[in-house]
């Protein structure tokens, strides 16, 4: 049985004018996060977080760095995406919910880009 | 139309949920808190940038017993997270999508975080 009219189907986006983006973006990037989390906890347990010179030797390689700031990237779009259908689920007044969602992208945001530039400060000390 | 006449879903005080639904929420709990040490990563490449001081105010913490401890849990609710979220994207293409799937992908899923969780303590204390 067809749920949507022909024309539904042709822009094919739904009422959130997104379709189905938010689903597929948490799917890619959880895929993502499995071969950058084990990555992640590798690099633990290969002692490059064991102090700070290794620390910046870990993170001033091209590999490492790269894998970092993907990690940073992909576990950050992950998890806002999950947060806001939490928020979504559990918060039932409508401006507590906006401003939690727009919180929690900005503080995302933040600490994201942060996290980037400090990573891509070890990287050019080191170079 | 009259609310009073509805059927009741189970009320969540009285209602003792079962394995499934306790393994759905807490993977969304896991989720949460997974997001929760984020914050603490990003916070500690801060520091990493900031120089070997502010490094160092770092590193005392997680090395402390409470900071090893936060970093168990997050091992734990990292596989947890990682291995039911496999099975999710399992249930994506279709297959095991029912309630005997989901009972029998239970102990797996439980079972591989739990030896995946001890192992890399193993490896990171030896």
């Amino acid at each position: 049985m067809k749920m949507q009219s022909d024309l539904g189907r042709v822009r094919g986006l739904g009422s959130a004018k997104s379709g189905s983006s938010h689903w597929w973006t948490q799917r890619v990037t959880a895929a993502a996060n499995l071969p950058l989390g084990i990555w992640f906890i590798v690099s633990i347990l290969a002692g490059h977080t064991a102090d700070y010179d290794a620390v910046q030797a870990w993170l001033g390689s091209y590999f490492h760095s790269t894998m970092m700031i993907l990690m940073i990237v992909s576990v950050a779009v992950h998890f806002t995406h999950g947060l806001q259908v939490v928020i979504e689920d559990y918060v039932h007044n409508r401006k507590v919910e906006m401003i939690s969602l727009m919180l929690i992208k900005a503080v995302a945001a933040f600490l994201s880009v942060a996290a980037i530039i400090s990573v891509l400060r070890i990287v050019f000390a080191g170079a | 139309m009259s609310k009073a006449n509805r059927p009741l879903s189970p009320h969540l005080q009285v209602y003792r949920l079962p394995m499934t639904a306790m393994m759905s929420i807490t993977f969304r709990a896991m989720g949460v808190g997974l997001a929760i040490g984020f914050v603490f990563l990003a916070s500690w490449l801060i520091g990493a940038g900031a120089g070997r001081d502010a490094f160092e105010g770092y590193h005392a913490f997680f090395t402390s017993w409470f900071g090893l401890l936060l970093l168990f849990g997050w091992t734990a609710a990292f596989y947890y997270h990682a291995c039911n979220g496999i099975r999710h994207l399992v249930w994506d293409t279709g297959r095991g999508l029912t309630n005997e799937g989901a009972a029998k992908g239970n102990p797996i899923v439980l079972g591989a975080a739990v030896v995946l969780t001890i192992l890399t303590w193993i490896i990171g204390l030896a």
